[in-house]
């Protein structure tokens, strides 16, 4: 008998601003952890977690570790599924211009650079969430 | 008397911003740090409410929490003083107390 590999829908949900305190950190560790075994991630930004990917992020004055490059790794552990919600944005006053661009490489296409940037809707989240295995909570 | 308010926690996780300064009075200051520094940014929900205590109190903003969240200073609403760990020492000493919101 063959054994079949599982896998699941995981969606990872990012609430809080990174550096206040450790979520966001270990939000991502958590992710390409579970992206390494084969699953399927999809990775929100919402509320405050949107200035996790704020580009120009500079961390020497508080004397803590910037983790905003690891975030480019994302492509090349498959993780295609990147949803950043608009209206956390627009009450922030911000827009996609302010977030570092993240892409993964096709191979079929002579490795063309694709955007894993979803800008999607509270009412498309909502939708997508619901589709989900599981959800994790950061 | 003057207090010096700080709050760490960004304003839409919850309101400590806007208690801190509906108890804020007018000789007293108030300084953001850590997540609270989003608050000073312009365009946002919270730059209105922040436009009118500047007519009130001093508002405050620590330069490397805005600089580790990648927050440009060009974006810091006019009036609020963009101030640094040395000048924070200051302004513990410059004010009579110091309320750290949690």
């Amino acid at each position: 008998m063959s054994e079949q590999a599982i896998i699941k829908k995981f969606m990872y949900v990012n609430r809080k601003s990174p550096y206040g305190t450790i979520y966001a950190l270990e939000s991502l560790e958590v992710v390409l952890i579970t992206a390494a075994f084969d699953q399927d991630v999809s990775l929100v930004f919402t509320d405050d977690g949107v200035y996790q990917l704020m580009k120009n992020q500079n961390t020497e004055g508080i004397g803590m570790k910037n983790f905003s490059a690891t975030y480019s790794a994302l492509g090349d552990y498959e993780v295609k599924k990147v949803y950043i919600d608009k209206e956390s944005l627009e009450e922030r006053g911000l827009s996609l211009s302010d977030l570092q661009e993240l892409v993964w490489e096709d191979e079929d296409e002579d490795y063309a650079e694709k955007s894993l940037i979803n800008l999607v809707s509270r009412s498309e989240l909502s939708e997508i969430m619901n589709n989900q295995d599981v959800v994790l909570s950061f | 008397m003057s207090m010096l308010h700080t709050v760490n926690k960004s304003p839409f996780e919850n309101s400590t911003v806007l208690s801190c300064i509906s108890l804020c009075s007018k000789n007293s200051s108030i300084l953001f740090i850590e997540d609270a520094v989003i608050s000073v940014m312009k365009s946002t929900k919270f730059t209105d409410v922040i436009n009118n205590s500047l007519k009130d109190f001093k508002i405050y903003a620590l330069k490397p929490d805005l600089e580790a969240r990648g927050l440009s200073l060009d974006n810091v609403i006019e009036g609020v003083k963009v101030v640094g760990y040395e000048e924070f020492v200051d302004l513990t000493t410059e004010h009579d107390s110091v309320q750290s919101w949690l």
